[in-house]
Protein backbone atom coordinates (compact mmCIF):
# COMPACT_ATOMS: atom_id res chain seq x y z
CA UNK A 1 0.00 0.00 0.00
CA UNK A 2 1.39 3.41 -1.19
CA UNK A 3 2.16 5.90 1.58
CA UNK A 4 0.50 9.37 1.67
CA UNK A 5 3.92 11.86 0.95
CA UNK A 6 2.61 15.66 2.28
CA UNK A 7 4.78 18.70 2.01
CA UNK A 8 4.33 20.96 5.05
CA UNK A 9 5.97 24.33 5.37
CA UNK A 10 9.43 23.44 5.02
CA UNK A 11 8.93 19.93 5.83
CA UNK A 12 8.00 16.12 4.35
CA UNK A 13 5.48 13.89 6.32
CA UNK A 14 5.48 10.49 5.57
CA UNK A 15 2.61 9.01 7.36
CA UNK A 16 2.72 5.18 7.27
CA UNK A 17 -1.24 3.94 7.03
CA UNK A 18 -0.79 0.56 7.37
CA UNK A 19 2.06 -2.50 7.15
CA UNK A 20 4.09 -2.20 4.43
CA UNK A 21 6.23 -4.70 2.40
CA UNK A 22 9.13 -4.83 1.81
CA UNK A 23 8.59 -3.45 -2.31
CA UNK A 24 6.69 -0.50 -0.03
CA UNK A 25 9.91 0.68 1.85
CA UNK A 26 11.79 0.81 -0.84
CA UNK A 27 9.49 2.58 -2.72
CA UNK A 28 8.57 4.81 0.09
CA UNK A 29 12.23 5.44 0.38
CA UNK A 30 13.04 6.97 -3.62
CA UNK A 31 9.78 8.74 -3.27
CA UNK A 32 11.28 10.67 -0.06
CA UNK A 33 14.79 11.32 -1.30
CA UNK A 34 13.30 12.73 -4.66
CA UNK A 35 10.65 14.88 -2.69
CA UNK A 36 13.24 16.43 -0.39
CA UNK A 37 15.15 17.49 -3.54
CA UNK A 38 11.86 18.92 -5.39
CA UNK A 39 10.65 20.97 -2.57
CA UNK A 40 14.21 21.63 -0.96
CA UNK A 41 12.66 20.51 2.34
CA UNK A 42 14.63 21.27 5.44
CA UNK A 43 13.13 18.41 7.15
CA UNK A 44 11.39 14.95 6.93
CA UNK A 45 9.04 12.99 9.56
CA UNK A 46 8.15 9.48 8.98
CA UNK A 47 5.06 8.29 10.98
CA UNK A 48 4.87 4.92 11.96
CA UNK A 49 2.64 4.87 15.06
CA UNK A 50 0.37 2.15 13.24
CA UNK A 51 3.28 -0.34 12.73
CA UNK A 52 3.15 -3.39 15.20
CA UNK A 53 6.16 -4.68 14.13
CA UNK A 54 9.05 -3.33 12.70
CA UNK A 55 11.75 -6.22 10.82
CA UNK A 56 15.30 -5.76 10.12
CA UNK A 57 14.56 -4.82 6.66
CA UNK A 58 12.20 -1.93 7.79
CA UNK A 59 14.58 -0.73 10.12
CA UNK A 60 17.58 -0.83 7.39
CA UNK A 61 15.32 0.97 5.10
CA UNK A 62 14.19 3.34 7.48
CA UNK A 63 18.09 4.33 8.85
CA UNK A 64 19.48 4.48 4.80
CA UNK A 65 16.72 6.98 4.19
CA UNK A 66 17.41 9.09 6.91
CA UNK A 67 21.45 9.27 5.72
CA UNK A 68 19.67 9.51 2.31
CA UNK A 69 18.17 12.43 3.08
CA UNK A 70 21.09 14.03 5.35
CA UNK A 71 23.11 13.40 2.18
CA UNK A 72 19.92 16.18 0.33
CA UNK A 73 20.25 18.28 2.90
CA UNK A 74 17.28 17.06 5.16
CA UNK A 75 17.09 15.81 8.95
CA UNK A 76 14.74 12.72 9.10
CA UNK A 77 13.22 11.90 12.47
CA UNK A 78 11.49 8.91 12.80
CA UNK A 79 8.22 8.93 15.14
CA UNK A 80 5.35 7.57 16.60
CA UNK A 81 7.63 3.34 17.74
CA UNK A 82 5.32 2.00 20.06
CA UNK A 83 6.84 0.79 23.16
CA UNK A 84 6.27 -3.07 22.49
CA UNK A 85 8.20 -2.26 19.26
CA UNK A 86 10.92 -0.42 20.95
CA UNK A 87 11.92 -3.11 23.10
CA UNK A 88 11.58 -6.04 20.35
CA UNK A 89 13.81 -4.15 18.20
CA UNK A 90 16.75 -3.38 21.09
CA UNK A 91 16.27 -6.87 21.95
CA UNK A 92 16.83 -8.00 18.33
CA UNK A 93 19.63 -5.73 18.34
CA UNK A 94 17.87 -3.80 15.60
CA UNK A 95 19.45 0.08 15.75
CA UNK A 96 18.41 2.69 14.78
CA UNK A 97 21.54 4.89 15.46
CA UNK A 98 22.36 8.22 14.60
CA UNK A 99 18.89 8.56 12.98
CA UNK A 100 16.45 10.92 15.13
CA UNK A 101 13.67 9.72 16.78
CA UNK A 102 10.34 11.49 19.00
CA UNK A 103 7.67 9.93 20.85
CA UNK A 104 4.87 11.83 17.64
CA UNK A 105 4.67 13.96 14.90
CA UNK A 106 3.61 16.82 17.26
CA UNK A 107 7.16 16.11 19.12
CA UNK A 108 8.66 15.25 15.91
CA UNK A 109 8.25 18.77 14.58
CA UNK A 110 9.14 20.48 17.46
CA UNK A 111 12.19 18.54 17.40
CA UNK A 112 12.60 19.91 13.90
CA UNK A 113 11.53 23.63 14.72
CA UNK A 114 14.36 23.46 17.76
CA UNK A 115 17.12 22.39 14.95
CA UNK A 116 15.98 25.30 12.51
CA UNK A 117 16.42 27.57 15.04
CA UNK A 118 19.45 26.08 16.29
CA UNK A 119 20.87 26.93 12.83
CA UNK A 120 20.07 29.96 12.60
CA UNK A 121 21.48 31.23 15.52
CA UNK A 122 24.41 28.97 16.29
CA UNK A 123 26.21 29.76 13.24
CA UNK A 124 27.72 26.47 12.76
CA UNK B 1 4.39 -66.72 58.00
CA UNK B 2 0.75 -66.88 56.43
CA UNK B 3 -0.63 -63.36 55.78
CA UNK B 4 -3.41 -62.79 53.26
CA UNK B 5 -3.84 -59.68 50.69
CA UNK B 6 -4.86 -56.25 52.49
CA UNK B 7 -8.04 -55.27 51.24
CA UNK B 8 -6.29 -51.69 51.46
CA UNK B 9 -2.98 -53.00 49.15
CA UNK B 10 -0.35 -50.55 49.29
CA UNK B 11 -0.33 -47.95 46.66
CA UNK B 12 1.31 -45.06 45.59
CA UNK B 13 5.09 -44.83 44.01
CA UNK B 14 7.19 -47.47 44.62
CA UNK B 15 7.17 -50.91 44.39
CA UNK B 16 4.44 -52.82 46.47
CA UNK B 17 5.99 -54.86 49.35
CA UNK B 18 5.50 -58.51 48.94
CA UNK B 19 2.79 -60.45 51.24
CA UNK B 20 5.29 -61.05 53.80
CA UNK B 21 6.33 -57.41 53.92
CA UNK B 22 2.42 -56.60 54.03
CA UNK B 23 1.94 -59.09 57.13
CA UNK B 24 4.98 -57.13 59.17
CA UNK B 25 3.87 -54.06 58.18
CA UNK B 26 0.77 -54.81 59.98
CA UNK B 27 2.31 -56.70 63.07
CA UNK B 28 4.35 -53.67 63.06
CA UNK B 29 1.46 -51.11 63.14
CA UNK B 30 -0.79 -52.58 65.59
CA UNK B 31 2.36 -53.13 68.09
CA UNK B 32 2.64 -48.74 67.49
CA UNK B 33 -0.81 -48.23 67.72
CA UNK B 34 -0.89 -50.00 71.34
CA UNK B 35 2.08 -48.49 72.60
CA UNK B 36 0.87 -45.13 71.18
CA UNK B 37 0.81 -43.04 74.40
CA UNK B 38 4.27 -44.20 75.71
CA UNK B 39 5.96 -43.67 72.58
CA UNK B 40 4.59 -40.32 71.95
CA UNK B 41 5.40 -39.01 75.15
CA UNK B 42 9.05 -40.57 74.76
CA UNK B 43 9.22 -38.65 71.64
CA UNK B 44 7.95 -35.56 72.59
CA UNK B 45 10.33 -35.70 75.93
CA UNK B 46 13.49 -36.38 73.14
CA UNK B 47 12.50 -32.98 71.22
CA UNK B 48 12.48 -31.13 73.70
CA UNK B 49 15.96 -32.68 75.35
CA UNK B 50 17.28 -32.48 72.16
CA UNK B 51 16.48 -28.63 71.71
CA UNK B 52 14.59 -28.98 68.65
CA UNK B 53 11.17 -27.11 68.16
CA UNK B 54 12.10 -24.22 70.36
CA UNK B 55 9.76 -21.38 68.88
CA UNK B 56 7.01 -23.75 70.39
CA UNK B 57 5.64 -24.44 73.74
CA UNK B 58 5.73 -27.89 74.57
CA UNK B 59 1.77 -28.58 74.75
CA UNK B 60 2.13 -27.33 70.95
CA UNK B 61 5.01 -29.74 70.36
CA UNK B 62 3.29 -32.51 72.28
CA UNK B 63 0.08 -31.62 70.01
CA UNK B 64 1.90 -31.71 66.80
CA UNK B 65 3.94 -34.90 67.84
CA UNK B 66 0.30 -36.76 68.62
CA UNK B 67 -0.48 -35.92 64.93
CA UNK B 68 2.87 -36.34 63.21
CA UNK B 69 2.82 -39.64 65.01
CA UNK B 70 -1.03 -40.58 63.91
CA UNK B 71 -0.37 -39.74 60.37
CA UNK B 72 3.16 -41.50 60.55
CA UNK B 73 1.47 -45.04 61.83
CA UNK B 74 -1.00 -44.13 58.94
CA UNK B 75 1.63 -43.98 56.48
CA UNK B 76 3.42 -47.00 57.39
CA UNK B 77 -0.02 -49.29 57.04
CA UNK B 78 -1.20 -48.10 54.03
CA UNK B 79 1.65 -47.14 52.13
CA UNK B 80 -0.03 -43.93 50.86
CA UNK B 81 2.01 -40.88 51.13
CA UNK B 82 -0.83 -38.29 50.12
CA UNK B 83 -2.49 -37.68 53.30
CA UNK B 84 1.07 -37.92 55.14
CA UNK B 85 2.36 -34.85 52.45
CA UNK B 86 -1.01 -33.06 52.89
CA UNK B 87 -0.63 -32.88 56.26
CA UNK B 88 3.36 -32.31 56.15
CA UNK B 89 2.43 -28.82 53.76
CA UNK B 90 -0.27 -27.96 56.38
CA UNK B 91 2.17 -28.55 58.94
CA UNK B 92 5.03 -26.29 57.42
CA UNK B 93 2.36 -23.93 56.63
CA UNK B 94 2.38 -23.38 60.16
CA UNK B 95 5.39 -23.17 61.29
CA UNK B 96 7.51 -21.91 59.04
CA UNK B 97 6.52 -18.47 60.24
CA UNK B 98 7.44 -18.98 63.76
CA UNK B 99 10.88 -19.47 62.61
CA UNK B 100 11.01 -23.49 62.77
CA UNK B 101 14.30 -24.33 60.40
CA UNK B 102 14.50 -27.33 58.08
CA UNK B 103 16.95 -29.08 60.38
CA UNK B 104 14.39 -28.89 63.19
CA UNK B 105 11.59 -30.55 61.06
CA UNK B 106 14.18 -33.12 60.08
CA UNK B 107 15.56 -33.37 63.70
CA UNK B 108 12.18 -34.46 64.57
CA UNK B 109 11.37 -36.75 62.29
CA UNK B 110 14.66 -38.73 62.03
CA UNK B 111 14.02 -38.88 66.05
CA UNK B 112 11.16 -40.18 65.77
CA UNK B 113 11.61 -43.32 63.31
CA UNK B 114 14.87 -43.95 66.12
CA UNK B 115 12.42 -43.87 68.66
CA UNK B 116 9.84 -46.59 67.31
CA UNK B 117 12.97 -48.28 66.20
CA UNK B 118 14.25 -48.31 69.57
CA UNK B 119 10.63 -49.65 70.58
CA UNK B 120 10.95 -52.35 68.05
CA UNK B 121 14.53 -53.42 69.50
CA UNK B 122 12.67 -54.07 72.53
CA UNK B 123 10.32 -55.89 71.06
CA UNK B 124 11.56 -58.42 69.27
CA UNK B 125 15.32 -58.62 71.48
CA UNK B 126 14.46 -62.24 72.35
CA UNK B 127 13.61 -62.97 68.07
CA UNK B 128 17.04 -61.45 66.12
CA UNK B 129 15.19 -63.30 62.90
CA UNK B 130 11.94 -61.51 63.64
CA UNK B 131 13.88 -58.26 64.33
CA UNK B 132 15.78 -58.05 61.04
CA UNK B 133 12.92 -59.11 59.04
CA UNK B 134 10.85 -56.51 60.79
CA UNK B 135 13.45 -53.91 60.15
CA UNK B 136 13.17 -54.96 56.24
CA UNK B 137 10.16 -53.88 56.07
CA UNK B 138 10.39 -50.59 58.55
CA UNK B 139 13.11 -49.04 57.41
CA UNK B 140 12.47 -48.35 53.88
CA UNK B 141 8.89 -46.93 54.41
CA UNK B 142 10.37 -45.17 57.56
CA UNK B 143 12.92 -43.53 55.41
CA UNK B 144 10.37 -42.58 52.71
CA UNK B 145 8.30 -41.08 55.46
CA UNK B 146 11.12 -38.87 56.97
CA UNK B 147 12.00 -38.10 52.74
CA UNK B 148 8.17 -37.40 52.09
CA UNK B 149 8.10 -34.68 55.15
CA UNK B 150 11.15 -33.06 54.54
CA UNK B 151 10.98 -32.18 50.79
CA UNK B 152 7.21 -31.09 51.33
CA UNK B 153 8.86 -28.38 53.89
CA UNK B 154 11.01 -27.48 51.76
CA UNK B 155 8.56 -27.15 48.54
CA UNK B 156 6.70 -25.03 50.97
CA UNK B 157 9.28 -22.61 51.94
CA UNK B 158 10.27 -22.39 48.54
CA UNK B 159 6.86 -21.36 47.61
CA UNK B 160 7.08 -18.69 50.42
CA UNK B 161 10.29 -17.63 48.88
CA UNK B 162 9.01 -17.40 45.13
CA UNK B 163 5.80 -15.51 46.52
CA UNK B 164 7.78 -12.74 48.42
CA UNK B 165 10.44 -12.58 44.91
CA UNK B 166 6.92 -11.66 43.11
CA UNK B 167 5.97 -9.05 45.86
CA UNK B 168 9.33 -7.00 45.76
CA UNK B 169 9.40 -7.06 42.19
CA UNK B 170 5.62 -5.64 42.14
CA UNK B 171 6.65 -3.29 44.72
CA UNK B 172 10.04 -2.30 43.27
CA UNK B 173 9.53 -0.72 40.10
CA UNK B 174 7.73 2.75 40.38
CA UNK B 175 8.31 5.43 37.52
CA UNK B 176 7.69 8.49 38.99
CA UNK B 177 6.74 11.99 37.20
CA UNK B 178 8.56 14.94 39.12
CA UNK B 179 8.24 17.48 36.50
CA UNK B 180 6.29 18.11 33.28
CA UNK B 181 7.93 15.52 30.98
CA UNK B 182 10.46 14.63 33.47
CA UNK B 183 10.32 10.78 34.55
CA UNK B 184 12.32 9.39 37.63
CA UNK B 185 12.99 5.73 38.07
CA UNK B 186 14.52 4.69 41.15
CA UNK B 187 15.39 0.98 40.93
CA UNK B 188 16.62 -1.00 44.57
CA UNK B 189 17.99 -4.50 44.99
CA UNK B 190 18.55 -7.05 42.58
CA UNK B 191 18.09 -6.97 39.06
CA UNK B 192 17.21 -10.34 37.16
CA UNK B 193 17.00 -10.87 33.68
CA UNK B 194 12.98 -11.30 34.04
CA UNK B 195 12.94 -7.62 36.21
CA UNK B 196 14.72 -5.93 33.94
CA UNK B 197 12.78 -6.93 31.31
CA UNK B 198 9.12 -5.33 33.46
CA UNK B 199 11.15 -2.63 33.73
CA UNK B 200 11.93 -1.73 30.57
CA UNK B 201 8.35 -2.34 29.91
CA UNK B 202 7.05 -0.08 32.67
CA UNK B 203 9.19 2.42 31.40
CA UNK B 204 8.64 2.49 27.63
CA UNK B 205 4.84 2.46 28.67
CA UNK B 206 5.37 5.39 30.97
CA UNK B 207 6.68 7.57 28.76
CA UNK B 208 4.61 7.53 25.94
CA UNK B 209 1.92 7.73 28.60
CA UNK B 210 3.31 11.13 30.49
CA UNK B 211 4.98 12.22 26.66
CA UNK B 212 8.44 12.12 28.63
CA UNK B 213 11.29 13.79 27.22
CA UNK B 214 13.85 12.94 29.81
CA UNK B 215 14.09 9.88 32.35
CA UNK B 216 16.75 9.84 35.18
CA UNK B 217 17.48 6.44 36.35
CA UNK B 218 18.67 6.12 39.34
CA UNK B 219 20.69 2.64 40.35
CA UNK B 220 22.02 3.68 43.87
CA UNK B 221 20.04 0.90 45.40
CA UNK B 222 22.05 -1.85 42.96
CA UNK B 223 24.13 -3.28 45.20
CA UNK B 224 26.33 -5.33 42.36
CA UNK B 225 25.65 -4.85 38.28
CA UNK B 226 27.14 -7.92 35.71
CA UNK B 227 27.38 -7.60 31.80
CA UNK B 228 23.63 -8.96 31.47
CA UNK B 229 22.23 -6.46 33.98
CA UNK B 230 24.32 -3.69 32.04
CA UNK B 231 23.35 -4.61 28.72
CA UNK B 232 19.87 -4.96 29.92
CA UNK B 233 20.12 -0.78 30.87
CA UNK B 234 21.69 -0.45 27.71
CA UNK B 235 18.66 -1.89 25.91
CA UNK B 236 16.58 0.25 28.17
CA UNK B 237 18.01 3.67 26.73
CA UNK B 238 18.49 2.69 23.74
CA UNK B 239 14.65 1.77 23.31
CA UNK B 240 13.68 5.13 25.56
CA UNK B 241 15.39 6.94 22.42
CA UNK B 242 13.32 5.46 20.17
CA UNK B 243 10.28 6.51 21.78
CA UNK B 244 12.22 10.48 21.70
CA UNK B 245 13.46 10.44 25.78
CA UNK B 246 17.07 10.86 26.85
CA UNK B 247 17.56 8.58 29.53
CA UNK B 248 20.58 10.07 32.12
CA UNK B 249 21.88 6.98 34.77
CA UNK B 250 22.44 8.14 38.21
CA UNK B 251 23.71 6.90 41.19
CA UNK B 252 26.41 4.25 40.17
CA UNK B 253 28.65 3.04 43.15
CA UNK B 254 32.34 2.89 42.36
CA UNK B 255 32.24 -0.49 43.02
CA UNK B 256 29.74 -0.87 40.10
CA UNK B 257 31.83 1.41 38.02
CA UNK B 258 34.69 -0.39 38.61
CA UNK B 259 32.88 -3.43 37.96
CA UNK B 260 31.99 -2.07 34.41
CA UNK B 261 35.46 -0.48 33.57
CA UNK B 262 36.63 -4.29 34.43
CA UNK B 263 34.49 -6.35 32.56
CA UNK B 264 34.52 -3.81 30.01
CA UNK B 265 31.10 -2.88 29.12
CA UNK B 266 30.55 -0.17 26.80
CA UNK B 267 28.47 2.29 28.24
CA UNK B 268 30.02 5.63 26.35
CA UNK B 269 26.23 5.94 24.92
CA UNK B 270 24.79 6.61 28.41
CA UNK B 271 24.37 9.86 29.98
CA UNK B 272 26.35 9.05 33.70
CA UNK B 273 25.70 11.83 36.31
CA UNK B 274 26.90 11.09 40.09
CA UNK B 275 23.92 11.57 42.14
CA UNK B 276 20.25 11.86 41.55
CA UNK B 277 20.18 15.82 42.05
CA UNK B 278 22.78 16.18 39.71
CA UNK B 279 21.05 13.60 37.57
CA UNK B 280 18.35 16.25 37.89
CA UNK B 281 19.42 19.65 37.61
CA UNK B 282 21.20 17.82 33.87
CA UNK B 283 17.62 17.10 33.39
CA UNK B 284 16.48 20.03 34.07
CA UNK B 285 19.09 21.54 31.30
CA UNK B 286 17.94 19.44 28.90
CA UNK B 287 14.38 20.60 29.21
CA UNK B 288 15.11 24.21 29.42
CA UNK B 289 13.75 24.86 33.02
CA UNK B 290 15.37 26.79 35.65
CA UNK B 291 14.95 26.92 38.95
CA UNK B 292 14.69 29.88 40.69
CA UNK B 293 14.96 30.26 44.42
CA UNK B 294 12.43 33.16 45.55
CA UNK B 295 14.42 34.82 48.94
CA UNK B 296 11.66 36.41 51.28
CA UNK B 297 11.97 40.30 51.00
CA UNK B 298 14.13 41.78 53.96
Amino acid sequence: MEVPILKQGQYVIASVQSALTDADLRELREQITERVGRFRSKGVIVDVTVLDVMDSFAVRTLRDLAHMTRLRGAETVIVGIQPEVAFAMVQLGLSLKGVATALDLEEGLAFLDARAREHLTGGR
Amino acid sequence: MVSKQTPSAPRGEGPAPSEDTAGLLRELVAHLRQKRTALREEWARRITQAQLLTAMTEEEIFAEATSVYDNYVEALETGTFEALQAYARNLSERIIPRGVETHEVVGIVLLLRDVLARSLFAKYQEDFEKLNRILDAYEPAANRIANTVAVGFVQERERVIRQQQEAIRELSTPVLQVRERLLILPIIGVIDPQRARQLTEQLLRAIRTNRAKVVVIDITGVAAMDSNVANHLVQTVEASRLLGATVIVTGLSPEIAQTLVTIGVDLSEMTTVGDLQGGIEEAERLLGVKVVVITEAA
